[in-house]
């Protein structure tokens, strides 16, 4: 789970550090990404790797009109007004999926084999592998975009300092379209791993969005690193919770976890918010 | 002559109609409307505080479903589990939930936009979780029932009809405090935190006070709204506190223009409305409001009513202007 959390957090990292938004409606993709694909491969009985790529495009698409339509038009407005609009967002995509999937949470079958294997004495299932493999993946891959391509540089002088990166040619607009859909794609992989572990609904984005904010302000909001460990941090925490409180109180950890980083650093934090 | 009282007193005539309106409508008969216009007033309380918090003020608050709940929890196993007069566990609440509030007020205040948003989302989250999950005080899931009626030296508010006039009783007493503090010397500094901070510091406004005051206040106000709630329903559950729940209030006070407390009685109305008129086609009214949080926020960020009231200001000016 907690490679999860990373994943999800990095979305929210990549549209902070650019645009400066925290947006809501990250959960909502990685939502999408689990119900899109188990629309295409049960219910149009596409092959796994096609599944997988229309996915990302698909929730890529939502991640470019979103940008398009609420937060390009009302990019003079304050960043409250800009919470409100993604919460308003969230709200929107995640009614719809309730209307068009129903409300049950659906099964996605996993990408090799349900069984399980005997790992240095524990047994993991092998979905939870492919987690941790595509995490790194993507990990690197997100990484690697960032440093060492020009959209990459592109993205990192307009998250520094947009006007001076729009005296050499950059767009700020271009660049927060990017980094949404980059959000959206990374979402909607994280939402294609973890379907076949937890089941895909229309209600699963609300705590792992969370979840993923709470690995993002682990890291800091600063860089990949950061968001890996906060959210191995969160998993670690998580489980131990589950084991030795009580399953219930699982997701008041995160809410603890939360306060606990909010409260801690509020005076680095509240110094970034004037910059 | 109407056109031009219209134009010099148009908040006492828009009171003066509310009032007439709104005491004319349990005489219609119709048990829907007046049950509807019930969790009306209820919710209006509570857009009213968190309007005062987010207009006035301009701290946004994610988490207000969590002091609308500790009142009506703090109410209900007050006056249930331990047989305490229920207006007397309604001021428990009250004061307990605005206590509860200053306490988190002051550290939760240091933070400041969106990481203010995920804090106070993160506390709403941690009440409704606590709401659920402390079976023994609040019944778990499945909630309390058998919470007593209110009343008044043996006259009880049992019947819809009666719950009616006191729960408007509340909000309009609400309406008027609100709209007397937002003239006064508080009103004024509430104005001040919300255009520059640090502007406001250096007029000798105590920003962090004003903040956490503006806070307890409307947790008090939720905590009156969410006791009614219960001794209306004589019923408690987590159900109606949960996340969505804070974000519609917020729905409420965006929609009824953020900084008007008559525009958060109006969202309040309008959402309930739409919710009832929408509810049958499945979550169909969760989609509108999602959609209405969007377009009203990028088309008006002064809010609907606002947007409404100054296109009426423009049309009654040009009627009324002296022809020259």
């Amino acid at each position: 789970m907690g490679a999860i959390y990373a994943v999800v957090g990095l979305g929210f990292t990549i549209i902070y550090t650019v645009t400066g938004v925290i947006n809501f409606a990250q959960g909502e993709f990685v939502m999408l990404g689990g119900m899109v694909s188990f629309s295409l491969i049960t219910a149009l009985g596409l092959p796994l790797p096609l599944a997988f790529v229309l996915t990302v495009v698909l929730v890529t698409l939502v991640g470019v009109a979103l940008n398009l339509l609420t937060i390009r038009p009302a990019r003079q407005a304050s960043n409250i007004s800009l919470i409100i609009i993604t919460i308003g967002a969230a709200l929107f995509i995640r009614a719809i999926a309730g209307l068009g999937w129903g409300k049950n949470a659906q099964p996605v079958p996993p990408f090799t084999g349900s069984e399980t294997i005997g790992f240095l004495g524990a047994y993991v299932r092998i979905q939870s592998l492919w987690v941790i493999g595509i995490t790194v993946l993507l990990v690197l891959l997100v990484y690697l975009l960032l440093n060492r391509t020009l959209v990459g540089k592109s993205l990192k002088a307009a998250a520094i300092n947009s006007r001076a990166a729009s005296l050499v040619g950059i767009d700020a607009r271009t660049m927060s379209l990017v980094s949404f859909a980059l959000a959206a794609s990374t979402g909607a992989i994280a939402g294609m791993v973890i379907a076949p572990i937890s089941f895909a609904s229309y209600d699963m984005g609300v705590m792992l969005g969370l979840k993923g904010f709470v690995a993002a302000a682990m890291g800091g909001f600063t860089g990949i690193w950061g968001v890996l460990l906060g959210g191995m941090g969160l998993g670690l925490a998580e489980s131990l919770a589950a084991g030795y409180v009580s399953s219930a109180y699982k997701d008041a950890i995160a809410m603890v976890f939360l306060f606990a980083v909010l409260l801690i650093n509020s005076r680095n934090l509240a110094g970034e918010e004037k910059r | 002559m109407v056109l031009a009282l219209v134009r010099r007193r148009p908040k006492q005539l828009a009171i003066a109609a509310l009032i007439v309106v709104l005491a004319i409508v349990p005489f219609l008969g119709n048990a829907y409307y007046t049950s509807v216009l019930i969790i009306i007033g209820i919710n209006a309380m509570v857009a009213v505080g968190l309007c005062l918090l987010m207009g006035y003020t301009g701290q946004v608050s994610l988490g207000h479903a969590a002091f609308y709940g500790l009142g009506a929890y703090i109410s209900a196993v007050l006056s249930r589990t331990y047989h305490v007069n229920p207006w007397l566990a309604m001021l428990a609440a009250v004061v307990a939930t605005t206590a509860f509030a200053f306490a988190v007020g002051f550290p939760i205040f240091r933070l400041r936009g969106n990481y203010l948003a995920m804090a106070t989302l993160g506390l709403g989250i941690i009440l409704w979780i606590l709401f659920r999950e402390v079976d023994s005080i609040t019944g778990g899931p499945s909630g309390l029932s058998g919470v007593p009626y209110l009343s008044i030296a043996g006259f009880n508010f049992s019947s819809d009809f009666r719950f009616y006039y006191l729960v408007w009783g509340f909000c309009i007493a609400i309406m008027v405090i609100s709209e007397s503090i937002v003239a006064s010397r508080m009103g004024r500094a509430m104005r001040a935190v919300h255009g520059s901070e640090s502007a406001a510091q250096s007029l000798g406004v105590n920003a962090a006070v004003v903040k956490v005051k503006v806070l307890a206040l409307s947790a008090a106000y939720a905590a009156v709204a969410g006791s009614l709630f219960t001794y209306y329903l004589t019923f408690v559950s987590p159900q109606p506190f949960d996340f969505l729940f804070s974000v519609q209030l917020v729905v409420m006070a965006v929609v009824g223009g953020l900084a008007s407390i008559w525009g958060a009685v109006f969202g309040a109305g309008a959402i309930r409305v739409l919710s009832e008129v929408l509810h049958p086609f499945g979550e169909l009214d969760v989609v509108v409001f999602g959609l209405l949080l969007m377009v009203v926020m990028i088309l008006t960020p002064q809010g609907l009513v606002r947007g409404i009231a100054d296109l009426w200001h423009r049309f009654v000016s040009v009627r009324l202007a002296p022809t020259r």
